[in-house]
């Protein structure tokens, strides 16, 4: 008998049963729209860090005094240590050959900065150098960018982000006006062009002034700054952070049978710590997913159980007048198929749909990769034939005679 | 010789009990024969349709259809044997309550894997032949009893069986409607069909050549008579 004459008669059957057939394939419709959610979040998400991590240069490194991603409270090994400054630094560039750039920064969060009446939300104030900017890949709307000049000086000048100058400076050039922040006056010597989102935090609400400023108004006790490394090269990326390492040791006077007292975190690292995150959110989604696809399909089983009974005539009548087994049996299995899988197709609507709605109403963006479609589909496919196999068989089993009988 | 049965034995087994319906049947047919299985209640009548219809196997004794011993077939031979040579018709009509008289009738060309458009076509001639032309997308629910039976025929004829086996085809219809069914196989059996029905009333036997009375599981009487009304 062809499939198409069979699935024709399978929807024949569900429609009789409409109400049914719906509440059977729910199961199958949760697991199949959590799972497609679930990826295209988590899809689109990767995209956006990847193409973040990839426009910062992913072989620029950072050393900084404490982990990045820490659990609980720093213990006390990590509390004794001593702050990194910009000397460290400078011994970094003038010392690694393998290291094109050195540049130190710090912060002071969270800070509003104050234009006559207006006023930004909270922002954070770095203290950086000219190349600062440059590693990070901003560019100079209008102005200059910070130079060694102004750091040497310790001048009170601010580059302003975007965000801020769109919030001060909505109708005024901003160049050459005083800002205030934190009790303290800076001139504006230039403006950033935007840089967007990621993950929905604006990467425009920012200023920056030289390092040494910040040090000077603010305090150099207990600032620990934070060393960007661009090495020469990608290929050079190891030997650029073995010769940072040495020099660091040397100058924090590390005895040489002790680990390293400060933290190096390249790009990759962090995106691996990123991948193990999501990867952990995913794998508790597909168990979730995989549960309620056992209890959909244990609720399929169920159903066509029930439904083999109630059709025990019908069976006799199709075995009377020439059905094989294997008609039968493939009826009932097209039958579970095409329940499980409208489920699959009502879930990956479904998965799309809010994967769409997320993306619309929130910073994260959504990626539908057409594998997933594929993968729920296939999956909600395979869950019919698995627990549709046994009512089949059960049904094309039955003896016509006593079929025909059953009352 | 289309059918041959020798020392055909049928023991229903209900629990512990064994119940005999059928001991010791010897029977031939011949293509193009009418022949009406008689006999009271309980004397075995549908076991042995059901035999004859290769829906159920003997437990003892030998059943050749065809020239072909039916205990030596496989579950899917038996299949195709009912679907393709035997036109079966129940007392209950046994209709597929949700399909059409169309589709009914294309059930036997389905499983036999005619293809869509041929088997449309032969359907819908069969359900002619047997005046229901007009009544093509009627589902059972929408047709009387006469009617319905008309489909089944119809369906038992759409693959053109060489035998056509009726168990009571009548038992659920009036004396009017059940001639008009009779009329229905007098012609078929005159197109050169073999027939055997079973029946409890003399005034269908009247339409058979030969009439066969069972009682308690063995054959009474064999009575070929010259010639059909
Ligand atoms: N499935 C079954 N299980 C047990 N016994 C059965 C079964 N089918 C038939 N019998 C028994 O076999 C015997 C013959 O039954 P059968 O149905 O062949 O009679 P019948 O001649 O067709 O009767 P009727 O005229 O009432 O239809 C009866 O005694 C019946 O009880
Ligand atoms: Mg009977």
């Amino acid at each position: 008998m062809e499939i198409r004459e069979n699935i024709f008669q399978a929807l024949q059957a569900l429609k009789a049963h409409k109400l049914r057939s719906f509440l059977t394939t729910l199961g199958i419709v949760i697991g199949v729209t959590t799972v497609i959610t679930m990826l295209s979040l988590i899809q689109g998400m990767n995209r956006s860090v990847q193409g973040q991590i990839r426009s910062l240069g992913s072989n620029t490194f950072y050393i900084q005094k404490f982990p990045a991603i820490r659990m609980g409270r720093l213990g006390e090994k990590y509390r004794k240590r001593k702050d990194l400054t910009i000397e460290d630094a400078q011994a970094i560039a003038r010392l690694c050959p393998a290291v094109k750039k050195a540049s130190a920064y710090a912060q002071e969060f969270p800070v509003r900065a104050k234009y006559k009446g207006e006023k930004t939300p909270y922002i954070s104030l770095i203290g950086g150098t000219p190349e600062f900017l440059e590693l990070h890949q901003y560019s100079l709307e209008r102005g200059r960018s910070l130079t060694p000049l102004d750091v040497q000086h310790r001048r009170a000048v601010v580059v302003l982000g975007a965000d801020i100058t769109e919030d001060l400076f909505p109708h005024l050039d901003p160049i050459g006006q005083q800002v205030l922040i934190k009790g303290h006056r800076f001139t504006v010597v230039g403006t950033l062009e935007p840089k967007g989102n990621f993950l929905g935090e604006s990467m425009d609400d920012f200023v920056i002034t030289p390092i040494t400023t910040l040090m000077k108004f603010y305090g150099k006790r207990r600032r620990s700054v934070t060393i960007v490394v661009e090495p020469v090269s990608v290929e050079a990326t190891q030997l650029a952070i073995d010769q940072a390492t040495q020099v660091l040791r040397r100058r924090r006077g590390v005895p040489y049978d002790q680990p390293n007292d400060f933290e190096i975190m390249t790009l990759d690292m962090l995106m691996d710590v990123y991948k193990k995150l999501t990867g952990s959110v995913f794998g508790a989604m597909v168990g979730i997913a995989g549960i309620s696809l056992l209890v959909g399909g244990i609720g399929i089983m169920n159903i066509m159980l029930v439904s083999v009974t109630e059709r025990t005539r019908e069976i006799g009548i199709r075995k009377a007048i020439g059905a094989k087994r294997s008609d039968i049996l493939y009826q009932f299995l097209i039958e579970a198929v095409t329940l499980s899988g409208l489920g699959g197709i009502l879930g990956i609507g479904l998965g799309v749909g809010i994967g769409e709605l997320v993306g619309a109403i929130s910073p994260l963006p959504a990626t539908i990769p057409i594998w997933s479609i594929i993968l729920g589909f296939t999956f909600s496919a395979a869950v019919g034939i698995f627990f549709g196999i046994y009512p089949a068989s059960k049904a094309a089993k039955l003896n016509p005679i006593a079929a025909l009988r059953y009352e | 010789m289309l059918i041959e049965l020798k020392k055909v034995e049928k023991v229903y087994k209900v629990g512990a009990v064994e119940v005999p319906a059928l001991r010791g049947i010897d029977l031939k047919i011949e293509a193009n024969e009418y022949l009406a299985i008689m006999g009271p209640s309980g004397s075995g009548k549908s076991t042995l349709m059901n035999i004859l219809g290769c829906l159920d196997t003997p437990t003892k004794g030998s059943y050749i259809f065809a020239g072909r011993e039916v205990a030596n077939l496989t579950d899917d031979e038996l299949a195709q044997i009912r679907n393709r040579k035997i036109g079966f018709v129940f007392q209950t009509f046994n209709l597929l309550p949700r399909a059409t008289a169309l589709h009914n009738v294309e059930l036997p060309l389905i499983y036999s894997g005619v293809p869509a458009s041929e088997r449309v076509r032969r359907a819908a001639e069969a359900l002619e032949s047997v005046g229901l032309g007009d009544r093509l997308n009627h589902r059972p629910n929408e047709l009387s009893g006469g009617q319905r039976q008309r489909v089944a025929l119809a369906r038992a004829l759409v693959n053109r069986p060489s035998i056509i086996l009726a168990d009571e085809p009548t038992g659920n219809l009036d004396s009017k409607t059940g001639a008009e069914i009779m009329e229905l196989f007098k012609k078929l059996h005159q197109e050169g069909n073999t027939i055997v029905l079973v029946t409890h009333e003399e005034y269908i036997a009247q339409y058979s050549q030969r009439r066969l009375k069972l009682l308690d599981g063995r054959v009474q009487d064999d009575i070929h008579l010259e010639e059909s009304r």
